[in-house]
């Protein structure tokens, strides 16, 4: 009976501040999205370091007038050193033919470049990816190298942008949470304010304080799970429609989104809403339903 | 039953207490008037039996529990031994006098099945029959205070608290409440009520406990009004 009681409340009262109840709505949802979106990215970005830097190598560049004695001890140097992988070694005439594939649509700028113009060099692949500047300190020394190159400082780069989107939209939750939780607190306000003879009535007869105060609370919980569930399907309908659709071919530079991390988000901004407006719900209430 | 000792209550801004120092005792089964001109604090004591409000010093005990220590989530179930009328009804508009009575049972959380055996019980001992299906625009002053006395009474409380309950009622209507409240306080339920009605308090003759600037002035067994 009490049950029953308590949900016909919640809906009775949803209804009947429906205007309220869709601002509320709107506003969890939009911000929940914004929450979704930045902690798939953090798990986006957090996927692709593994993934590239699993990949990325440190280029030595040789000079061109480099000596065969220069070349071996070079060679050397990165074949006895500890935080070495493994190596290749790419010669002129190898250079030339990965640069012939790579640019394989503009003949002219080929042609434009001799088969000697491209240096020599060693690719070397860290046991840890990070261990990259006590590397290159060590090879440095070495005669004959024009230059090191660190594929990881262009990824970071990339991955200084996406964490600045993840930012931006982290901060963009913060704020829509905000106006969410000052719509949730008013909307108990009107709630409270237009059945304050019940709830008078009620104290004066001795409800326990739980029951005068779980349908307001839950009132507010309602319409945030309600939030969350078009929050995730907005972020569902994103990922299956723009990344698996048109973008297709971003992502296939950027390592495909998983759709178990998509589905995470249901159980994660559900809790959110629903805690968020809760805590805000019981809150407010303690402020204007004073036994 | 009801103890007061010392009970001194200064409302917040207030320049003079509103009870200074007042002590009192209420036995079982008694039916008490408190008296006094406006803004002589006898609806404050009303107040304090409800734990609406906190005494500034001294101890209200009701049922032998001090209300003056108890904590915040003990005050409902409290409440539920006490029941209470006012001057202006405190009905649900949009409740029959039926629904009025019931809700009261429901939110404390009796079935429905309960309800529907005790309420129809209650609307006839106060003189309801057959009106049970009226909203509170439909019925009369002194009907519509019938129901609020149903309402405080259907819990079977050990105390009834009574605020001016015949204020906003002609003089034939109030006697019919009070005898009303009469029947009530003959089943054992103590009754305590504040009025500055002198017909009434003269005509029941019962104890009569005069207060002016928030002290007691008399106390007399069986009283008359001035």
């Amino acid at each position: 009976m009490r049950v029953k009681y308590v949900l016909n409340e919640v809906l009775v009262g949803l209804w009947r501040n429906v205007t309220m109840s869709i601002a509320m709505i709107i506003t969890m949802s939009v911000s929940l999205f914004a929450l979704g979106a930045s902690v798939l990215m953090y798990m986006q970005v957090d996927q692709m370091k593994d993934f590239y830097y699993g990949e990325i190598q440190v280029s030595i560049f040789l000079r061109e007038d480099v000596t065969e004695a220069q070349r071996n001890a070079i060679n050397q140097a990165i074949d006895t050193n500890p935080l070495v992988k493994d190596k290749t070694y790419e010669t002129r005439a190898e250079a030339f033919k990965r640069f012939q594939v790579m640019w394989q649509d503009s003949p002219d700028f080929i042609n434009s470049v001799g088969p000697d113009s491209l240096p020599e060099s060693f690719r070397v692949k860290l046991k840890d990816p990070e261990q990259y500047k006590a590397f290159a300190d060590q090879i440095q020394g070495q005669q004959g190298i024009q230059d090191i190159v660190d594929q990881r400082e262009l990824l970071n780069k990339v991955f200084d942008i996406f964490n600045t989107i993840q930012l931006g939209s982290l901060i963009g939750a913060v704020f829509m949470a905000g106006a969410a939780l000052l719509l949730v607190g008013n909307t108990i306000q009107v709630a409270a304010y237009s059945k304050r003879r019940e709830v008078a009535v009620m104290k004066l007869v001795g409800a326990s304080n739980w029951f005068i105060q779980a349908p307001f609370v839950l009132e507010a919980v309602v319409a945030g799970l309600i939030g969350s569930i078009f929050a995730f399907i907005a972020l569902f309908l994103i990922k299956v429609v723009l990344l698996d659709g048109r973008l297709q071919a971003l992502t296939n530079v950027l390592t495909p989104i998983p759709d178990g991390n998509v589905w995470l988000m249901l159980p994660l901004l559900a809790a959110a809403g629903a805690g968020v407006s809760a805590i805000t719900g019981w809150i407010t209430l303690r402020f204007y339903l004073r036994v | 039953m009801i103890q007061l000792e010392n009970v001194t209550k200064t409302y917040p801004k207030a320049s003079r207490p509103s009870l200074d120092n007042v002590s009192v005792g209420i036995e079982k089964g008694e039916f008490v008037f408190f008296i006094g001109p406006s803004g002589s604090g006898k609806s404050t004591i009303i107040k304090l039996l409800l734990h609406e409000v906190s005494p500034s010093a001294g101890r209200v005990m009701v049922n032998a529990k001090d209300v003056t220590t108890m904590r915040s989530w003990k005050i409902p179930h409290f409440r539920r031994s006490i029941g209470c009328v006012f001057q202006d009804f405190r009905l649900l508009p949009n409740r029959t006098a039926y629904e009025n009575v019931a809700f009261a049972l429901e939110v404390i959380g009796k079935t429905k099945a309960v309800a529907r055996r005790v309420v129809p019980e209650v609307l006839e001992l106060v003189g309801l029959g057959g009106k049970e299906h009226r909203y509170p625009h439909e019925l009369s002053g002194g009907e519509q205070q019938r129901v609020a006395v149903a309402r405080a009474f259907v819990n079977r409380p050990l105390i009834l608290l009574a605020d001016e309950p015949t204020g906003n009622l002609d003089p034939d209507t109030s006697i019919e409440i009070m005898r009303l409240l009469d029947r009530i306080n003959r089943t054992g339920t103590t009754v305590v009520m504040v009025t500055h009605d002198s017909n009434i308090v003269n005509q029941m003759r019962r104890r009569v406990i005069e207060i002016e600037s928030g002290r007691i002035v008399r106390d007399q067994a069986r009283g008359v009004y001035g």
